[in-house]
């Protein structure tokens, strides 16, 4: 049975060449890559190998800054059918409960769906709240954290395992519904040549505010209860001593030390 | 600072960047245990075929990319910064596929190349025999016309990926007394009647790609299956040569580049005498000689490709140039490499050891370098017009 799916992916500062200013407490964003948000590569390839096995279409939505349109077209290299962008000045600002608002919007825009998956939870944002937040939004259950997919009845079941702190559990849900999975469920598939052609060409759809019909007291600062009031980096200001000699006599220095503070 | 610009389109630059993704991503990582076990690479030819690597060459009517033999040399040069014994069986899938491409009969065309542009099935090119290496025309194995069937006798050595691929062009005898215009070329596929498969040779370098032995025992195949016309075998082999020497440089270059990136490292890093060893000028005058010459190989590799590819009709000596300088040149820098590296480079804990291994077959194969020289320097003295420069 053919499929919709629908992956949401998030376009995060590359965490190779992301730096803190300390002082302000910010994420330095200039000079810093964005890419897509790691663990949403992977909703990206358990959309593509859903497809792969049953037919159907993914489209992968993303709200953002419209530079994320970039992120949009390397999914399209990599087999993605629609790229959809969520873009508006209104939307900045917006915590999770605004953000899965206004995915939820956009979503329900595309017709009929019947698979949404997320990444577990974003590089920055960090907060695994979107996926399902976004469920409750669109009514339709969640699955959070999936580690196995095993489609049922040519896709008219899946069952899910799910990893838990103290073993798993086994989850047979209909669609529609929400899944979030975690890094280590597959690997990611390169894009290819095809597809990175039709993807300097493709045409990705933007929605604004006013396309998604979004009520304006739901979105950016004002939609949103949650308000960041400080970052702040990890300093590390443990003592610090500089070993010297020949080898034998840094190695015999540093056993020392490490007897001394009774770690040895 | 200033690298030397290439001019590349924004769809070749793709091409790199995604080979070189492949090469650092899914080649390097398992490229020493690929080479220890002598395993085939099964896992990265799905890859480069997911990629739609395999249909670079290959028109987009018969569902490739339409790119021509830059584009391959570009992708070829990614990968074997990577492995030569990995690009190499990504290569011989081409040599395989270029007889048919340039010889082929449309319904040949139909039934092949998309399949072969889909890496759906996999191809080789056999020409040499025991008693036939660089004097092609001494081969042996005959294949003679009964009903509508031809019937093929002997055997191919050292055909690369043999036993791997699906798809075989081989060439053989069909009128002994004919001399060069006794030979046809013919598709064979693999699980044809009477088509086996020898050893598989165990080697000094290239050790993941396969190289085995072709046996036809009275081995027989549909009339169709005669690729160009009879007589033509000898001159759709070198044609299919004369168009793939210049990835084979490319792969000298992407092998040379990777060594030289490690010598350059390992220089900066090694202390002797209480200075890293490039403060001796010695060592920046290797490495200086080492890029000097992957810069020279490279410009010559690219610029025959693009003369081929704007329409250029007999160029066995440009081809043939674009095959020699460049392998000479990765068989000097990787062994250059090794020595820069030392002890630690004769070592199979660093890579340097592998590539200088590898590098020498391309000395060897595609023809050897020595006959490369013959092709050139006969090419110059057929030359009636000594050209200005
Ligand atoms: C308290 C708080 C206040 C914040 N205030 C601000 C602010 O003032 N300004 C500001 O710019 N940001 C703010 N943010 C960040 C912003 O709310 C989050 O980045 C955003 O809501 C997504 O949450 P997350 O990054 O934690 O995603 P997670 O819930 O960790 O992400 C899980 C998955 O949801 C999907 N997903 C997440 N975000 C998107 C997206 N944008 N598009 C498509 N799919 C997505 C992806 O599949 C992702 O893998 C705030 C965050 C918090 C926690
Ligand atoms: C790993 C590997 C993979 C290969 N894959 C394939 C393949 O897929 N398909 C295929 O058909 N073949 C393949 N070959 C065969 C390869 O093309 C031959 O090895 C090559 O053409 C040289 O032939 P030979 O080894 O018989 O050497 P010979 O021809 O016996 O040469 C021996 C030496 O004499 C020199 N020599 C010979 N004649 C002359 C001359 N006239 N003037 C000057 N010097 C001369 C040669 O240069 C060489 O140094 C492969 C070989 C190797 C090693």
């Amino acid at each position: 049975m053919p499929l919709n799916i629908v992956v949401c992916i998030k376009q995060v500062p590359d965490a190779r060449t992301v730096r803190f200013d300390a002082e302000k407490g910010t994420i330095i964003r200039e000079g810093v890559d964005a890419v897509i948000n790691p663990v949403d590569l992977n909703a990206l390839e358990a959309g593509l190998s859903l497809k792969d096995a049953l037919g159907g279409e993914v489209t992968a939505i993303s709200m953002g800054p419209p530079q994320a349109v970039e992120a949009l077209r390397e999914t399209i290299a990599m087999g993605v059918d629609k790229g959809v962008l969520l873009s508006d000045r209104s939307f900045a600002g917006s915590d999770t409960l605004a953000t899965t608002y206004i995915l939820a919007k956009g979503i329900e825009m595309l017709g009929r769906f019947d698979v949404v998956i997320c990444g577990k939870q974003s590089m920055d944002g960090d907060t695994a709240q979107v996926g399902p937040g976004l469920a409750v939004r669109l009514g339709l259950p969640s699955v959070a954290y999936v580690k196995e997919i095993t489609v049922l009845n040519d896709g008219g079941l899946f069952r899910f395992r799910r990893e838990t702190d103290s073993g798993y559990d086994v989850v047979e849900v209909e669609p529609p519904f929400l899944v979030t999975v975690p890094p280590l469920l597959n690997t990611p598939r390169l894009p290819s040549l095809k597809g990175k052609m039709r993807a300097k060409k493709a045409d990705i759809t933007i929605y604004n505010a006013n396309d998604i019909k979004a009520d304006l007291k739901k979105i950016g600062f004002e939609g949103s209860p949650t308000r960041v009031v400080s970052t702040a980096v990890h300093a590390f200001n443990a003592r610090k001593e500089m070993l010297s000699g020949t080898v034998e006599e840094q190695v015999r220095a540093l056993i020392g030390r490490l007897k001394e503070a009774g770690l040895l | 600072m200033a690298h030397v610009d290439y001019l590349l389109t924004e769809e070749q630059q793709m091409i790199v960047d995604l080979a070189l993704r492949i090469s650092k991503e899914k080649i390097i990582p398992v490229r020493a245990e690929l080479d220890e076990k002598e395993e085939f690479p099964w896992d990265i030819m799905k890859e480069l075929a997911k990629a739609d690597l395999f249909g670079l060459y290959i028109p987009e009517e018969y569902g490739g990319l339409g790119k021509g033999c830059f584009e391959m040399c570009l992708a070829l040069e990614a990968l074997a910064y990577g492995c030569i014994a990995v690009t190499t069986t990504y290569a011989a899938s081409a040599l395989g596929g270029y007889p048919i491409l340039l010889y082929g009969s449309e319904e040949q065309k139909r039934l092949y190349l998309p399949d072969i542009a889909s890496g759906r099935r996999f191809t080789a090119f056999g020409l040499t025999e025991a008693n036939a290496g660089s004097d092609a025309a001494a081969i042996q194995t005959t294949a003679v016309e009964d009903g509508d069937s031809w019937v093929i006798n002997g055997a191919k050595q050292w055909i690369t990926s043999g036993g791997e691929a699906d798809v075989y062009t081989i060439v053989a005898l069909t009128d002994r007394n004919k001399g060069a215009r006794g030979a046809t070329a013919f598709i064979v596929e693999k699980g044809d009647p009477g088509f086996g498969f020898g050893k598989k040779e165990r080697k000094m370098g290239l050790r993941a790609s396969s190289t085995r032995e072709l046996i036809f025992n009275d081995c027989r195949i549909p009339k169709e299956r005669i690729l160009g016309r009879r007589g033509q075998g000898f001159i759709i082999a070198m044609k299919t040569l004369d168009l793939a020497r210049p990835g084979i440089g490319a792969i000298g270059v992407g092998l040379a580049h990777a060594a030289f990136n490690e010598a350059t490292r390992y220089a900066k890093e090694r202390i002797q005498f209480g200075q890293p060893i490039i403060s001796f000028q010695i060592i920046q005058h290797m490495l200086a000689d080492m890029a000097t010459q992957i810069e020279a190989s490279r410009a010559l590799v690219y610029a025959v490709a693009r003369t081929i590819d704007a329409g250029a009709k007999d160029f066995a000596k440009v081809s043939a140039m674009a095959k020699l300088f460049p392998t000479d040149a990765a068989m000097k820098i990787t062994t250059d490499a090794v020595q820069i590296l030392g002890g630690y480079g004769y070592m199979k804990d660093y890579p340097v050891e592998k590539m200088m291994r590898d590098a020498k077959v391309l000395q060897i194969y595609e023809g050897t370098n020595q006959i490369l020289r013959n092709i050139i320097g006969q090419a110059i003295n057929k030359e009636q017009i000594i050209k200005d420069c």
